[in-house]
């Protein structure tokens, strides 16, 4: 972890370090919307999905990563950055919960065991990110300890944070309760989705790097 | 029948992160629900999501994790460096953490002081219905 911080701190204050190796990482807990998000982000800056979504937990088993996105704010200054979509951090993983869902039993066993894989390595490349956003689904409760336990872990390791509030085009959602279980961070609304608040996003991304 | 079993502070403090983890995987393997004095530090915890992904299999199907600990935005200065005083002797014994097996504990909500436990055989039950039985 001492290498890691060194390594970031070198990479900020140095002038000659490209700033288009930053990586800024998608975290949180599985259907939050990380992929919706890589993939609006992607289609808007460089107009080509990234990751396949699917309303079934774990669709994104392994990092994915998208090198040299580059986004514009609203003053035409540009930000370079390589984009990690990483598979939904969870605590439990049971295949009979794919077979609810119509999936075959073989696939279905072959899926939970890639999908704990995925959550090892989303949580080793914890230390290879120098921004991360946090996508949370706005309609569910924030106190979970997987949204603790991932925001404990970057700002234990220095990482600059960002909570994305996903879903806010549905009824359920509360902002309000994502505000009040995390008041030290920057929180932005958005549906990736249908793109609503996603200049506000943008924004805040560039608050975040910057 | 659901066996809680208490891990006070100073049967784990002075142990690794390593062998902490290990003690508690072991109890939660053993179907029992862990209630901990204290919590574990941040990189433990992930530590712990880490083991307990490599733990899965047909029989082990995960955990369920909360912890409860103070809010110390709500403490004045001079409990917090009380606070800081305790913990500095004694160590960080605020808190508690709950872990339990995926296959008993179906989920905890945290509200943020209050904790809710739902067993296999309580997640479907009616809220009012239970409220009803206690009286």
């Amino acid at each position: 972890m001492v290498k890691t911080f060194f390594r970031r701190f070198f990479r900020r204050v140095n002038p000659f370090s490209k700033r288009s190796n930053m990586k800024v990482g998608l975290y949180g807990p599985p259907n939050g919307g990380k992929s919706t998000l890589a993939n609006r982000i992607c289609l808007d800056w460089l107009g080509e999905e990234m990751s396949s979504v699917s309303h079934i937990s774990h669709e994104t088993r392994e990092i994915k990563i998208k090198e040299q996105v580059t986004i514009k704010n609203k003053k035409g200054k540009e930000l370079m950055f390589s984009l990690v979509d990483t598979p939904g951090i969870a605590t439990r993983i049971d295949y009979e919960e794919f077979l609810r869902k119509g999936i075959k039993k073989t696939e279905a066993k072959k899926r939970a065991k890639e999908a704990t894989k995925g959550v090892i390595d989303a949580i080793k490349w914890l230390d290879n990110m120098d921004f991360v956003v946090v996508v949370l689904d706005a309609t569910k409760d924030p106190y979970s300890q997987v949204n603790i336990t991932i925001i404990g872990n970057l700002q234990a390791r220095n990482i600059p944070v960002l909570i994305a509030a996903n879903k806010i085009d549905l009824n359920k959602a509360n902002m309000d309760a994502i505000k009040a279980a995390f008041p030290q961070y920057g929180i932005v609304g958005i549906s990736a989705k249908y793109g609503k608040n996603i200049e506000d996003f943008y924004e805040n991304l560039f608050k975040l790097v910057k | 029948m659901v066996t809680f079993q208490f891990v006070p502070y100073q049967d784990i403090e002075t142990l690794t992160s390593a062998k902490r983890i290990n003690k508690l995987m072991n109890i939660v393997k053993s179907d029992r629900i862990v209630i901990m004095e204290g919590r574990l530090r941040k990189e433990e915890e992930a530590d712990l999501i880490e083991i307990t992904m490599e733990e899965i299999g047909s029989r082990f199907r995960g955990i369920e994790l909360s912890v409860i600990y103070p809010d110390k935005t709500k403490l004045d200065a001079l409990q917090k460096l009380r606070g800081m005083f305790a913990s500095f002797l004694l160590g960080n014994r605020q808190g508690l953490t709950i872990i339990g097996p995926a296959s008993i504990v179906k989920r905890i909500e945290k509200d943020p002081d209050k904790i809710e436990l739902f067993t296999k055989d309580t997640v479907n039950l009616p809220r009012n219905r239970s409220k009803r039985k206690n009286k």
